[in-house]
This record gives structure tokens, C-alpha cells and sequence, in this order.
């Protein structure tokens, strides 16, 4: 009734976390609780969530960490800085819904957040 | 067949600084890097960004700490291999030998790997039809202009490779350039020539297309490009060019019976070895419990990993550790005069 006072939601308030949902390339589907603040990249790698390489350790130095954003929700992400697209133009099949998934910063407005898995990264 | 004390794999700053502890101790290497050019990651990737955790340079770039580097390894006048690839080691009488993609050999006692992520290879076109004409008609790079002259060349990329080889291309040669967006990361000098050129018709630009399909019984006929709309669009062609970037492979360091686990190499931290004896790895293609993927870890790994090497490049040998500011034998191999 009152979650803020109640020691059982505490967790919410110390450490958020956001679900977002990676399918692979084959369609099988990880859904995972990541904390605010990490990138959907850390997410995927800290999970062990195959298909991410994330070479360049999240450096936007190499295009690795290759998503497809589901389009409904490719509008609600923050716009790409300078170099993203640059980046991207290097990745595996790159297509209109393309992110680097090192500069999506996971929030609560990103639960929910659903990230389709290129073929391969290299 | 080049007899040495140890063959290093990637010359970016871990190899570097490895080669130069090497010399410090009295032993003798050979460098190895796919790259054209002295640095590894630091070069290609990021050579102008700046770098603040080096210890006692608060701020360098990738391009300074690799010219810094060179600079201090000078006095030993080690050989790079530069534009070449370490293919193939065969091991015999507790040495290896080291073949190279350009023919070259190496006898050794030791390999050090300090390949980072892999080789920087050109990224190749998705669609498995262009394998059929990979370095005949479908190219990644342009070793000799002569061959398009009067023909129907088809260049993709947005980056300064593909600006600059279209713009050179289309003074005797039919040029369409693809890329994928509007918007091109190449200079914006090139962009506007690229431009001007398409309003005199002699370059063809096409933009949010991607490559569908490559065509042709046994020579390139065509190529089968896809609008982000859903179009598609046939182009005769009798060259594609393909200019995606760089990725990065371990390549060949697979096929040499290392352990691998998730394309870093496990190793001791004692001196670094691998699995295999003789075969090191440092820097970032190396792993170990704590492993962190900084420069000056692999500074430390390239310390401990050239003490390693000198055991079997000096077996009957025993190693002596001395301090670079009290050490003549020392400032001798720097080449300093008392």
C-alpha cells in the first residue's frame, strides 16, 4: 500500500532496473533486468547473451554491438550522437532501425525496450 | 629464414612496449602487423581521440603514444612487417617456425601475441553471391586503378575511401556510388566534388540503397540493390568495390591450437604464457582472472612476458634483473655513452 515505506521495494529505489528483451537472429528471446545507468551493450555482454561482441568495449570505435530496435520503439530512443551513424555505416547489414547498442543508456523509459539481434556482428 | 629471439604478433603499444623490454634484456625481435602502419587499435581506431590514463602522461593521443613508443624502442633497430600476416607455426626442436601471408619464414624459440582483437581485415559485402567474385570483380581495395578503365565500376560506402575512389575512378570509368544514408562520414570536400559530379552525369549516386544480390555466370553482370522503401533496382556492372571499414578477426591465431575462450587467449600470470610453450599473449587478446583491457596492463603483461622469452632464448643462460638508471649493459644496448 505504501511501497516506498515497505523494505521489499526498497530495491527499486537503491539499484532500478529496466527489462528489455534481446532476440536473436534464430528468434530465441533473453529477457533481462538491467540496471539504470549500464548500456544495453553491458546489459547483453554481462548476461552472456550471444550475438553482442562489443570489440571495442563500448568506445563507439567499432560496430560490434549491432542492434535493430523495434520500431515503435526506435522513435522513443535518444537521437544518435555524431560518429553513431558513421559507425553504423561499418556494421553487418545495417538497416533504417540500426543502433549501437554501447549508446543506448539503460532508464525507466527504456523498460520494455526490445532489440533485435543482427545475423552477426563480423 | 630469419633466425631471432622472439617473433611478435600486432605491433600496437603492448607489442611495442614488449619489444622494447626485449631490448632492455639483450634479445632480438621481428614485428608482425596486418596493418600498413605501426600502432594497432591506437592508429586505426582512435588516433586522434585523447588518451588520460597512461601513468605520468595525463593526456596523449593514440597517434603520440605511438610515435612516443617508436621513439623508444629506436636505439634497438628491431624489424617491422608491416602489411603482412603471421599465417602459420609449425613447432620443431623446441622452437617454432613462423610463415607468414607473404612468404617470409622466422625461426624462433618464442612468439609473443599482442593482437588486440584480431587483424583488421576489409569488411566484405553480406551477400554470399559476391564470394564467387571476391578479388576478381567484387574488391575491397584498389591495388591497381588500370584495370576499371572504360568500365562499369559500382562502388559502395559512405567514408573517404569510397568518396575518394569515385571521384578518381569517374575520369575513365562509368562510377555509380552507393550508400546506405544521405548523410557520408568522408571529408565534406570530397562530398561536394562528388556532388558536382553528379550534376555534370558523370557519377551516378544512389542513397539509402543496400546491397540485394550480385549476378553473373561466372563473370559479374550485375548487381541487385534494395531502396529502404522496399525497391529494388538492377545496375550493369563489371567491378564492385566494396568500402564497409575495417573488422576485426583473430584470423589465422585459431588455427594454431591455443585455447581460446570468448576470442581472448588464457594465460599464466607469471609471464604470460599460453597453453603452448614458447607462445605468449598480451594485451588485449590475453585473459586471466582480474584481466583488465587497459594499455598499461599491457605494458605490465609485455614486462613479465619478455622476462619469459629470455629463458628459452637463453637457455643455458641466467637472467638478471637490473634497473634501467644503474645498469651500463644496459645504457650500452640503448646505445648511450657514458
Amino acid at each position: 500500500m505504501f511501497p516506498h515505506t515497505c523494505p521489499f521495494f526498497l530495491i527499486n529505489y537503491i539499484n532500478p532496473m529496466a527489462k528489455i528483451k534481446y532476440i536473436e537472429h534464430n528468434g530465441k528471446e533473453h529477457e533481462i533486468e538491467v540496471a539504470n545507468g549500464l548500456t544495453v551493450m553491458e546489459g547483453a555482454v554481462q548476461n552472456g547473451i550471444p550475438g553482442i561482441d562489443a570489440d571495442c568495449g563500448g568506445s563507439m570505435a567499432c560496430a560490434t554491438c549491432h542492434v535493430y530496435v523495434k520500431e515503435d520503439w526506435f522513435s522513443k530512443l535518444p537521437d544518435k550522437e555524431m560518429g553513431e551513424d558513421d559507425m553504423l555505416d561499418q556494421a553487418f547489414e545495417p538497416k533504417s532501425n540500426s543502433r549501437l547498442s554501447c549508446q543506448l543508456t539503460v532508464s525507466d523509459e527504456l523498460n520494455g525496450l526490445i532489440v533485435h539481434l543482427p545475423e552477426k556482428q563480423i | 629464414m630469419i633466425n631471432t629471439d622472439v617473433v611478435i604478433v600486432g605491433a600496437g603499444p603492448t607489442g611495442l612496449f614488449c619489444a622494447h623490454q626485449l631490448g632492455i634484456i639483450g634479445l632480438k625481435c621481428e614485428i608482425v602487423d596486418n596493418l600498413d602502419k605501426i600502432g594497432g587499435q591506437c592508429i586505426e581506431l582512435y588516433p586522434d581521440k585523447p588518451i588520460y590514463d597512461i601513468p605520468a602522461i595525463p593526456e596523449c593521443t593514440g597517434e603520440e603514444l605511438t610515435n612516443n613508443l617508436i621513439e623508444q624502442i629506436k636505439p634497438f633497430n628491431f624489424n617491422f612487417h608491416l602489411n603482412d600476416r603471421v599465417q602459420e607455426l609449425k613447432n620443431e626442436n623446441e622452437k617454432w617456425i613462423v610463415k607468414t601471408l607473404n612468404g617470409k619464414e622466422f625461426l624462433t624459440p618464442n612468439i609473443v601475441i599482442a593482437g588486440g582483437v584480431g587483424s583488421f581485415e576489409p569488411r566484405k559485402f553480406p551477400t554470399k553471391s559476391a564470394d564467387q567474385f571476391d578479388g576478381k570483380s567484387v574488391l575491397y581495395s584498389v591495388k591497381d586503378k588500370t584495370i576499371f578503365k572504360d568500365k562499369s565500376v559500382v562502388i559502395f560506402g559512405g567514408g573517404d575511401s569510397a568518396l575518394d575512389w569515385a571521384i578518381e575512378l569517374s575520369k575513365t570509368s562509368k562510377v555509380t556510388l552507393i550508400h546506405r544514408r544521405d548523410e557520408f562520414r568522408g571529408a565534406q570536400s570530397s562530398v561536394d566534388k562528388v556532388k558536382e559530379l553528379q550534376k555534370q552525369n558523370k557519377i551516378e549516386l544512389l542513397t539509402k540503397y543496400s546491397i540485394k544480390d550480385v549476378k553473373g555466370n561466372g563473370n559479374l553482370e550485375s548487381v541487385e540493390i534494395k531502396h529502404d522503401d522496399g525497391n529494388n533496382k538492377e545496375i550493369k556492372a563489371d567491378y564492385v568495390l566494396g568500402f564497409f571499414g575495417l573488422i576485426m578477426q583473430l584470423g589465422p591465431i585459431l588455427d594454431w591450437g591455443l585455447n581460446i575462450d570468448k576470442k581472448t587467449i588464457p594465460v599464466n600470470t607469471e609471464n604470460f604464457e599460453t597453453n603452448k610453450k614458447g607462445i605468449f599473449a598480451i594485451g588485449d587478446i590475453c585473459t586471466y582472472p582480474g584481466k583488465l583491457k587497459l594499455i598499461l596492463s599491457g605494458f605490465h603483461e609485455g614486462a613479465l612476458a619478455a622476462r619469459g622469452c629470455f629463458k628459452y632464448a637463453r637457455p643455458d643462460e641466467k637472467y638478471r634483473f637490473e634497473f634501467t638508471t644503474a645498469s651500463n649493459t644496459i645504457k650500452d644496448r640503448l646505445g648511450l655513452k657514458e
